[in-house]
């Protein structure tokens, strides 16, 4: 299913999506601009649908970061005005999860993309079992997240009995308390075994959609496999790779499981969503929690429109 | 405009209720089926296994009640703490019993979200004396009853006897810490794969924060003092905390951020640690030889002291009846029959004497056939539930019931932020002293809404 699926889909992409946009652009006839009203009257009820189900739920809460509200002291309910978002800078908790988190989902994302382009790479080439070690490589990306935690907790990183440190103790090194030493570390294995299949089908698309008279006119000119994959095939995949990482990053931005399983927020793991997490259902603080997802959005939607713009420069310099 | 904003935000929260009563109200439909006459009274219960038994056995409270019908909704520990909070806090009377935790049963008393159980449960039949007293302590507000115990566990040392043999070492029946951590390094040998002991180093206040409660009581420590200041960078508790790092590191598991309730099990269970100290749960998986490699060669022993005379802690899981309830009479049957001298019967003589709810009542620890099945742990089991003081449990009075967590809404969150900081300290990010000051700036915030309450 996924081989083909992966074969077909990015081919046609680049090409037809450009020529749609000049058609409309260079050619305002009233023919097409009643075509044009006519289909955004079709889109309208899925974006009326868009905007109540994403953004009234944001407004309340909004609304909730305004006010005082523990659950477990009803009584105290009141307005807060501003008090829940200055405790969110002065309780000095978000800015080390805002780290954690670019440091987890950063490095994360650095290594998954590195690993996906080698195996994307090295399924790019025609082997007996090609679809069979597509599919047992993909396989970590459609593992639930827990159920991945709780495999690297107990089966792989366990000090006792766990086949990292049985393999580490070949080359004489001493068992390594993993989750006491590293535990940032331990969030980005998992992360990244989860996520590396994710990058690999972008990347490979991409390595696919690459025309073989390109690749055997550098061959005829006397490029090595090197200069080839240097000079020819990284330039092509640079797209798709923006794309896959800003994908991942914005999955990765939700990472809960391994944390509340393996580290349970200590050293240096309290991601901003495990952070919103505790402050709403251990400490119970309806109000504090609301004004950090709050500022969470605000601090996306900042470092999403970068990323996009960067993205659309991207792509209109590589149809270029 | 902001008439609108109103009416829309009414018609916003009206959606958001009626979502919450079609998904959480699912009981309620419960009573289209029933003959006139039934009333159905719903139960949130926390997913433990003694909960489940109590599922099992409903048709035989249906033999003495075909009048009420039981519905069992059965929910993990957070989100039965969550689901209870908001119902009761919303005053929607969804769920006629809760089971509620030893620490949320005076908290939500003082809230008014429970039934006063003390004149219901004076019925001599039912004969609440025979309730172990720290336990129904723990569950009293100002000395009123607002919820009974289903089942309760203290902690104690459990300890190899044949490592202990070998090595020449008896243990006493009352140890201190200081031997406790002499004998964990005798006995540490991690090339050979053997802890000295083990002790639960996972962050959380219900993981790392209840036996080092229990540490920091006896050391003289406590969380907050009669007036609700922080103690958390007090000599005691800082010389507690250090004794269990340094416990933790000269002869504990290795990764101890790691290791919670269940990675404790599993290492003494495979006989890879010479002792743990644990609750008295515990002793049932650790003597049943399906799991355990080393059922018939533990002992136990009372929970180690430095300055007190006892230490270990107390929990229960109990039921109460919500303020709300529209059939608190016919939910008082339930509780009562599920908390009863006969209920324990009942469990040992249908499932196994082993899955008695234990720790709880006097008198289930008269029975022979529970006995013989509890082994040793069973009646060291009920003399330290009778022992410990949750009034006083440290050496300096404190302001509020309970051992290993303190009767505030803020606790679980100041516990768990500043294990989270021990955790740090274990591993060596950051020192003790430093954690501690930061673990004291938390504690602090919360002792001061305590504050403002009185």
């Amino acid at each position: 299913m996924s081989a083909t699926s992966v074969d077909a889909a990015p081919a046609p992409r680049g090409s037809s999506a450009g020529r749609t946009a000049t058609v409309s652009r260079t050619d305002p006839s009233p023919q097409n601009r009643s075509l044009t009203r006519f289909s955004r009257a079709i889109v309208m009820p899925g974006f009326i649908a868009a905007i109540v189900i994403t953004q009234i739920p944001f407004l309340v809460t909004i609304y909730y970061s305004l006010q005082n509200w523990n659950l477990a002291r009803p009584e105290a309910r009141s307005f807060a005005g501003f008090d829940n978002y200055i405790a969110v800078v002065t309780n000095g908790a978000f800015l080390p999860s805002l780290w954690a988190t670019v440091l987890i989902v950063g490095g994360s994302v650095i290594l998954s993309l590195v690993l996906g382009l080698f195996l994307a790479v090295l399924l790019d080439r025609k082997f007996r079992g090609r679809a069979v070690a597509r599919t047992l490589l993909i396989t970590p990306f459609l593992v639930m997240p827990a159920a991945a935690a709780l495999m690297w907790k107990y089966s792989l990183l366990e000090v006792n009995t766990g086949i990292v440190n049985w393999v580490l103790s070949w080359v004489g090194l001493g068992p390594v308390a993993w989750n006491t030493e590293y535990p940032t570390l331990t969030i980005i294995f998992t992360l990244t075994w989860q996520y590396t299949p994710f990058m690999m089908l972008i990347l490979l698309a991409g390595l696919q959609s690459q025309s073989p008279e390109v690749l055997e006119a550098a061959d005829v000119d006397g490029a090595n496999a090197l200069q080839t994959f240097r000079h020819m095939t990284l330039p092509h995949l640079r797209t798709y790779a923006e794309l896959a990482v800003l994908l991942c990053t914005v999955l990765m931005i939700q990472v809960f499981d391994p944390v509340n399983i393996m580290t349970k927020g200590a050293g240096n793991t309290k991601t901003l969503s495990y952070l919103l997490y505790e402050r709403a259902f251990i400490g119970q603080q309806i109000g504090e929690a609301a004004a950090y997802g709050v500022v969470t959005v605000l601090v996306t939607i900042v470092v999403a429109t970068l990323a996009l713009r960067t993205l659309f420069k991207v792509f209109t310099e590589g149809t270029d | 405009m902001i008439s609108t904003m109103r009416r829309r935000l009414a018609a916003i929260s009206l959606m958001m209720g009626l979502a919450l009563v079609t998904t959480t109200g699912c009981a309620g439909f419960g009573n289209l089926g029933t003959d006139p006459g039934v009333t159905t009274i719903t139960l949130a219960s926390v997913n433990n296994p003694q909960m489940q038994d109590m599922a099992q056995l409903l048709p035989e409270f249906n033999k003495q009640h075909p009048d009420i019908k039981i519905t069992m909704i059965f929910m993990e520990e957070n989100d039965l703490r969550n689901a209870a909070t908001k119902d009761v806090a919303t005053q929607g009377g969804q769920y006629d019993i809760m089971t509620v935790g030893a620490y949320e049963v005076p908290i939500w008393a003082r809230n008014g979200w429970l039934v006063d159980l003390t004149d219901r449960a004076a019925d001599p039949v039912y004969d609440v004396d025979d309730l172990f007293k720290p336990v129904r302590d723990g569950v009293s507000y100002r000395d009123r009853l607002y919820a009974v115990p289903f089942y309760g566990e203290s902690s104690f040392l459990m300890y190899r006897k044949d490592l202990f043999a070998q090595a020449g070492i008896t243990m006493p029946e009352r140890p201190t810490w200081e031997q406790v951590a002499q004998y964990a390094k005798q006995l540490n040998d991690p090339g050979a794969g053997q802890t000295g002991i083990c002790l639960r180093g996972k962050p959380g206040w219900g993981e790392m924060f209840a036996p080092l409660t229990t540490v920091v009581n006896t050391f003289g420590g406590q969380w907050y003092d009669q007036n609700w200041q922080a103690q958390v960078n007090a000599p005691g508790f800082t010389d507690a905390v250090r004794f269990y790092v340094d416990l933790l590191a000269q002869a504990g598991e290795r990764d101890p951020v790691s290791f919670g309730f269940t990675e404790c099990l599993n290492l003494f269970s495979q006989g890879r640690a010479a002792m743990w100290y644990d609750a008295t749960s515990a002793a049932g998986s650790v003597e049943d030889p399906k799991n355990s490699k080393v059922a018939g060669k533990v002992g136990y022993v009372r929970a180690p002291v430095a300055r007190t005379t006892d230490s270990g802690w107390l929990w229960s899981w109990n039921l109460g009846i919500n303020a709300n309830s529209r059939h608190a009479d016919q939910a008082w049957e339930f509780v009562k029959w599920a908390t009863s001298k006969d209920y324990a019967q009942l469990v040992g003589s249908q499932l196994g004497w082993s899955r008695t709810p234990p720790g709880t009542r006097q008198s289930t620890y008269r029975i022979p056939e529970y006995v013989k099945a509890g082994g040793e742990f069973a009646p060291l089991t009920a003399q330290i539930m009778s022992e410990v003081n949750p009034a006083q449990p440290g050496v300096a009075p404190q302001p509020w019931v309970g051992i290993q967590y303190v009767t505030i809404p803020e606790f679980q969150d100041v516990g768990n932020q500043t294990s989270q900081l021990i955790a740090d300290a274990i591993a060596g990010r950051r020192s003790l002293t430093d954690a501690l000051a930061d673990g004291q700036r938390i504690a602090q915030r919360a002792g001061d809404n305590q504050k403002e309450e009185k």
